[in-house]
Formats: C-alpha cells, structure tokens, sequence
C-alpha cells in the first residue's frame, strides 16, 4: 500500500509540473515573446485564470505528502529551511505580480510586476529543478532523522552537500530550459499574431537545446547516483518510459514542424510525465537518500503513516482525485480556443 | 534568544496576517452568493453590479490571502518538524483533504468565477460564485477540524517510533470542538464581511455617490451583520466557552484572570490582572455568571490558576486576558451597532443619518481585531501545549533550524508583506473609489 502512495504522490507531482510548468514557462518567455502592453496581456489571459488552480496541485501534494509519509515531510521540509523560505517569497512575488498587474492602467506599473514576474518564475523554475536534483543526489540524513542543507558548501559532492552543487544546478538548468520550452508550446497553442509567431521561433531553439542538454544530465546522474540506472535496468516496465521519452521528443519536433499546436503541447506534457516518471521509477522507493548512512534513508516504507489512515485514504482520495479533474476539465473547457481580450481594460 | 521564541513568533506573525485576508474571503464569498441570488430572482442589475463590485475586491483579497497562505502549510514542516512528524499521521488527514476537496474546487472555480461572467452566462456564473463559497467554506473546516485536534485530541491512538496515529476517521473529522469552533468562526468571518460592505455603502453615501448601490449593499450588510452578530454569541460563542471549561480549565482561569477557585465565580468586566502576585487589580466584577456561562448553574465550582500546576500554566496570562476580554467587548458592541442599524434602516432612515453612516464607515477595522484577539485566545490559551496534553510547544521545533535562520526568515516575511500590504490598500481604495460600473454593456442579465 505504500507502493500506491508513492504512485500518487508522484502523479499529483507530475500533474503538477505539467500545469503550472506551462505558467511557470510563459512567465520565462513573458518579456522575449511579449514587447508590448497588449502582447503581454495576451500572455497573461492566456494562464489567468487556470495559474491558481495548477499552483494548488503542489499544495495538495504537500498535503498529501503529510499526510501518508509524515516524516519525509518533517525531514525534507526543515532541512530545506532557507530555499524553501526563498521559494515562499518567490511563490508570493509570482502570484501578487500576475495579479496586481492589471488594477492600474500606466507603463511603470505595469513594467514592474511584468519584470517581477519573469524574474520569479525564472528562479523558481531553477529552484524546482535543483530540489529535484538534490532527491536524486541524496542529502546529509543522520540518525535523528533530520538533516540541515546550506543554501551551498563548495558546490562539489560529498558526505555534506548543500542544495546548491554542479549536479543540482545543471538539473536546475535542465528544468528552466524544460519549463520555458514547455510554455513555449502552450503560447502556440493558445495565442495568435506576433506573440505566437515568436513563441514559434523560441519553441524550436529551446528543444533543440533541450534534447542536447539530456545527454550531459543522463551522464551527471549516472556518474552522482549509479544505482538509479541500475534498479531501472533491472525493473523492464520502465523501459516503457524510456520510450515514451523519445516519442514524445520526437512528436514534439514533428508536431511544431506541422503547426499541430494542441499535439505539440500534449507531445511536451508527455515529455515531462515521462522524465519524472522515470526518475521516479529509479528512485523507488527512496524519497530521501542520506549521503551520511544507508540506514538513515527515507523510504516509502520507513516514513508511512499508519496503516489505517492511508486504507481510509483509498476511498476518498481517489473520489476528491475524481472531482478535481472534473473540475479541471470544466475550467479547461470553459477557457478553451485562442486567447481574446476583454475591451473594457480589465482583466488582463 | 531561545529559538523556540523565533518559532513561535514567526508563526503568529504570520498566521495573524494571513488571517486578516480570508476571513474578508469566506464572508464576502457568502455575501455574493447572496448578492448574486437576489439580482437572479428578481433581475434586478443593481445586484449583479454591486456582486460585480464585491468581486474585485474579492480577487485583490483572495490573491493576498492565497500567498500569505502557501508559507503557513510550509511551516509545518519548515518550523515545526518535530511536530509534523509526531502527529503527522492524524492531521496530515485535513491538511490533504482540504487540498483535494477544498482548495481545487476554490481554485478552478475562481478563475470562472472572476473571468467568465460572458462566457457562462447568469445560471453558470451563478454556480461558479457558490463553488467559490463552498470552496472557500470547505478549506475553513478543514483547517479548524486540524486545530480542533491541537486544542482537544481525539480519534487517535499511539503508532510505533513515538508518533500518534489515526484510529477513528469520523471522530476525528466530527471533533466537537471544531463543531462549534468552526461555527463561531465562520460567523465571525460573516461579520467582517458586514461591517466591510456596511463602511464602503456608507462612503458612497456621504461622498453621495453610487446611491442606489450603496442602499443595496448597506440592506444586506446590516441584515447579515447583525443576524451573524448574534449567532456569534449564542449559540456559537456560548458552546465554545463551555468547551473551553470542560477542557482547557487552565485556559479558562487565565482567560478571566481567576486565580482562586470557588462557587458563584464571578465574570470580570474589566481589570489588570498581576501574576506574579496572583491576584487581579482594579476589577469590576459580576458574581456568579462565570459559573453559570462555564457550566450553566450560578453555583458551578470553577477551578481558578492557583489550583493548577504551575507548569500547565499558559505561558502569557497577560496576554491571553485581554486577547479574550477584548473579543467578548467588541462581540457585544457589534450586536449594539448592527442592531442600531437595523432599527433606522427598519424605519428607513438609516441612509440619511450622518452620525449612523460615519460610525458604520469607522467600524470596519473593529471585526479584524476581534477576530484576530479570539484566534489569539485559542492559541494562547492552548500553551503550554501544541498538542494539548500530548506534545509541548517546546518540544515541536524543527530541532536542527536555528533561530538566527528564523530570525532571517521572518524579517523578510515582514518586510515582504508590509509592501504587500500597502499594495493591497491601494489597490482596494482605488476600487472602492472607482466603484461600481454600471454601463450598458457589462450587464449580463
């Protein structure tokens, strides 16, 4: 049953990534695909008003982080003290600048929170990523079942890392020219006209780094965390994902090539459930390796809640699962078709 | 300084602001249902305007509450480890549920609620604003059925590696204190909402603009507000009370400043408690009313302070006496206010009473600071414990974070959320100055 938990959680994650990833992207592009008032207010309708709802999938990951392995929450979440303090302010500039920016009409106004906006998303895109890096990269767990990482120590490995190391930061890299290649394609799809036309240009300059940027990431990993391409090897339904990684690629390069905007989006979606997936699946069972001890490691099974709690959690997550995704639908559907914007000001 | 000090004070900074924003949300929410429901039934525009109007604010303060949100259900974690890991296993139930149930339908339908109005048509906007209300209303439960376990555990049971466990789902999700908890705080947030709708319908009037919205808006604020006014002290705040003395009887004592125990206790009106001399200065008192609001007779026995181990003491006596003693005060004046109101615009003289209309404009802040002064009671009133009875606010910490990484923290949320405040007030004046629009082609109905 823990097996199952880990599977949720790392769905509601992934989940996660693809939608707010798509925010998070269009805030990377927001000042290269957007020069003007009207141009930048097409970028923002185009994620008004689903961003809220895509930023809540990580907060009810967390949620249900708590509740089915209370001690990977209580270890990752204080370890990560200070970047988790700066994700927070980050999170809060990101939301106040998409928000606000619309109250007042009036260059400087509006300039500012369009700067605050990339600037934020930017970083948190990195953040995500290198957060990823160090799950993969193990962090200093000692017998009390805490750790404290520094922001960064000497950027290299050890028994005593900080967040920040070459390996976290190239995965921070990675996840940035992911997540803006990621926005890129859901600009194509939802806008028209000159914002679209850039984001065009951008999308295929930003793959193409991206599928070159895979090799040195897959070796970084294989050199920092051998065993992950270990335990994939010996486990074959994960080569599923290994495929569905490069068809997804390749359906991308072919669905921008086309003008297919909707598969090329969806191609990308693909793209980045199967990467994680397959992290996932590599790390497995691990949540939280400790650099210090093998016996120190976090795992499914070490860090569950009671067997009762997560039982009773088999009938109503997969319910409250259900209705979100109702809702989802209802909201994408409501908001479906290009981008158009309100005359009166408003809005966006 | 000890760290524990930083942790603490970290989190009532933060909660204390974060509070200030989703009270206005969850009592606006039902207030526009309400708005929305009146301009459906009888088509009038003026609601659909004034609901209009309310929406804006709602999206400015919704913003500020979702982001002064997001480091509260970090800190569990980031600031409070030890007990995140402890009792993990029973809260993490609410705090998972609020996020699938609650925050998702308040998320998706907010969107459709703010930018759909022309796309969904009266019917689907209409539904959009109750999934907003409900949403809203969902996550307040959730929240406080967590708080309810700190304040009065049950439903659990003791799991391997020293951590607490869920053992009774309903027990847990149906805690009688968070019944009635959740109740008066709801209530409560209805009122702010009033009060806020009642202060904005009466600078309309003074400054004689937007009339007919501001008649609209001060019928539904004055009627709600004092309906939930009386709600609030009986039957909500009265069960509440009693729960308190069943459970929390050191609470109870330093709440009234009590330190001898007997019969016929006395209700403290106003006066300075002096701990360390255990006694209270200057008092006026009524004999009697304690006991019978504790424990529905004027004879009830009521255990004062010096009748508790001191170590079960909480830990700001002073604090948590006037936090109390100012909810209750202001808990009545609101009646007296509202009721006031009620009687003028009952004989319709309500719009054209200066002084009425300049004590409505003012009141607006004095929910705030009950509301804030009653979630400042519970949680001071529930020290030394984080867990009462089962885990001690000490001992709850994130055991490696130091206090000079708190210390940083919390200046920057302080930093951070004064600009954020200032923005918010400038943005809300400037909508309460704009007011309502009421051309032709934003009217959907």
């Amino acid at each position: 049953m823990t097996t199952l938990w880990f599977i949720f959680l790392v769905f509601m994650f992934a989940v996660y990534v693809v939608l707010d990833g798509f925010d998070f992207g269009a805030g990377i592009l927001h000042l290269f695909v957007a020069k003007n008032d009207t141009e930048r207010r097409t970028v923002l309708a185009a994620i008004g008003p689903v961003w809220d709802g895509n930023e809540v999938w990580l907060l009810a990951g967390g949620g249900v982080l708590v509740y089915a392995f209370p001690r990977v929450y209580a270890a990752a979440f204080s370890g990560y003290y200070l970047p988790l303090m700066m994700v927070l302010w980050l999170l809060i500039l990101r939301g106040i600048s998409i928000e606000f920016r619309s109250h007042q009409e009036g260059s400087l106004w509006r300039s500012f929170w369009d700067g605050a906006f990339a600037f934020s998303s930017t970083l948190m895109a990195i953040v995500l990523g290198a957060a990823l890096g160090t799950v993969i990269r193990g962090v200093p767990l000692d017998a009390t079942g805490y750790f404290l990482g520094p922001l960064f120590t000497d950027f290299r490995m050890g028994a005593h890392p900080g967040i920040l190391d070459w390996f976290t930061v190239l995965v921070g890299v990675f996840a940035l020219v992911a997540l803006a290649a990621h926005g890129a394609t859901y600009l194509i799809y939802k806008t028209e006209g000159p914002v679209q036309e850039r984001a065009r240009q951008i999308a295929l300059r930003l793959w193409i780094a991206l599928a070159i940027l895979i090799v040195p990431v897959t070796a970084a990993t294989a050199s920092v965390q051998p065993h992950l391409y270990a335990s994939l090897i010996s486990r074959p339904w994960t080569w599923l994902l290994a495929v569905g990684i490069v068809a997804s690629l390749v359906g991308v390069f072919v669905s921008l090539r086309r003008g297919a905007e909707l598969p090329a989006f969806l191609a990308s979606a693909g793209f980045l459930v199967t990467m994680l997936g397959a992290t996932a699946a590599g790390v497995f069972p691990t949540f939280l390796t400790s650099t210090l001890d093998p016996k120190f490691t976090l795992t499914a099974d070490n860090a569950a809640a009671g067997s009762y709690s997560l039982t009773v959690g088999l009938y109503w997550w997969p319910l409250a699962l259900l209705i979100a995704i109702g809702y989802f639908i209802y909201l994408f559907r409501s908001f479906r078709g290009k981008v158009t914007l309100s005359s009166d000001g408003h809005g966006y | 300084m000890d760290a524990v000090v930083w942790h603490r004070f970290q989190f009532a900074f933060t909660a204390t602001y974060h509070y200030l924003f989703p009270q206005l949300t969850m009592g606006l929410a039902f207030l526009i249902v309400v708005f929305k429901l009146i301009a459906y039934r009888t088509g009038n525009v003026r609601y659909n305007e004034a609901a209009r109007f309310w929406a804006r604010i709602f999206g400015i303060n919704f913003a500020v509450g979702v982001v002064s949100g997001i480091p509260l259900e970090f800190q569990f974690g980031t600031n409070w480890a030890r007990f995140s890991s402890y009792s993990g296993g029973v809260i993490g139930l609410t705090l998972a549920m609020e996020g699938m149930f609650a925050f998702f339908a308040e998320s998706a339908f907010l969107g459709l609620f703010l930018f759909g109005e022309k796309r969904l048509g009266p019917k689907g906007h209409l539904f959009a604003a109750f999934m907003v209300f409900l949403g809203s209303w969902l996550s307040g439960y959730f929240i406080i059925a967590t708080n309810a376990f700190m304040q009065h555990p049950v439903g659990y049971a003791a799991g391997p590696n020293d951590t607490l466990q869920l053992a009774d789902l309903w027990a847990y999700l149906f805690n009688p204190w968070a019944l009635w908890q959740y109740a008066h705080n709801m209530s409560a947030a209805v009122i702010t909402a009033s009060f806020v709708v009642c202060a904005v319908a009466a600078y309309w009037t003074l400054m004689q603009h937007h009339e007919e919205h501001a008649r609209i808006c001060m019928k539904v604020g004055v009627v709600t507000g004092l309906i939930f006014s009386m709600l609030q002290i009986s039957p909500t705040g009265d069960h509440q009370g009693k729960l308190v003395a069943q459970h929390q009887p050191a609470a109870l004592a330093a709440m009234e400043g009590k330190f001898d125990s007997g019969t016929h206790a006395e209700m403290v009106l106003i006066g300075q408690p002096d701990v360390s001399n255990r006694r209270l200065e200057n008092p006026i008192m009524v004999p009697g009313v304690l006991s019978y609001l504790a424990y529905g007779s004027f004879g009830a026995h009521v255990v004062g302070l010096n009748d508790i181990p001191h170590d079960q003491w909480p830990d700001n006596i002073e604090l948590l006496y006037f936090m109390y003693h100012i909810m209750v005060g202001l808990g009545t004046l609101f009646i007296a206010v509202m009721g006031l109101a009620a009687l003028l615009l009952w004989r319709d003289r309500l719009m054209h009473n200066k002084p009425m209309l300049w004590i409505l404009m003012f009141a607006f802040p004095f929910p705030y600071i009950a509301t804030t002064a009653g979630w400042a009671t519970a949680e001071l009133g529930r020290q030394p414990w984080l867990i009462y009875g089962l885990q001690r606010t000490l001992h709850g910490t994130s055991p490696q974070v130091s206090g000079g990484n708190v210390a940083f923290s919390t200046l920057g949320f302080m930093g951070m959320y004064f600009v954020l405040g200032v923005l918010f007030l400038y943005l809300v004046h400037r909508e309460i100055a704009h007011g309502p629009q009421t051309e032709a082609k934003e009217a959907t109905s």
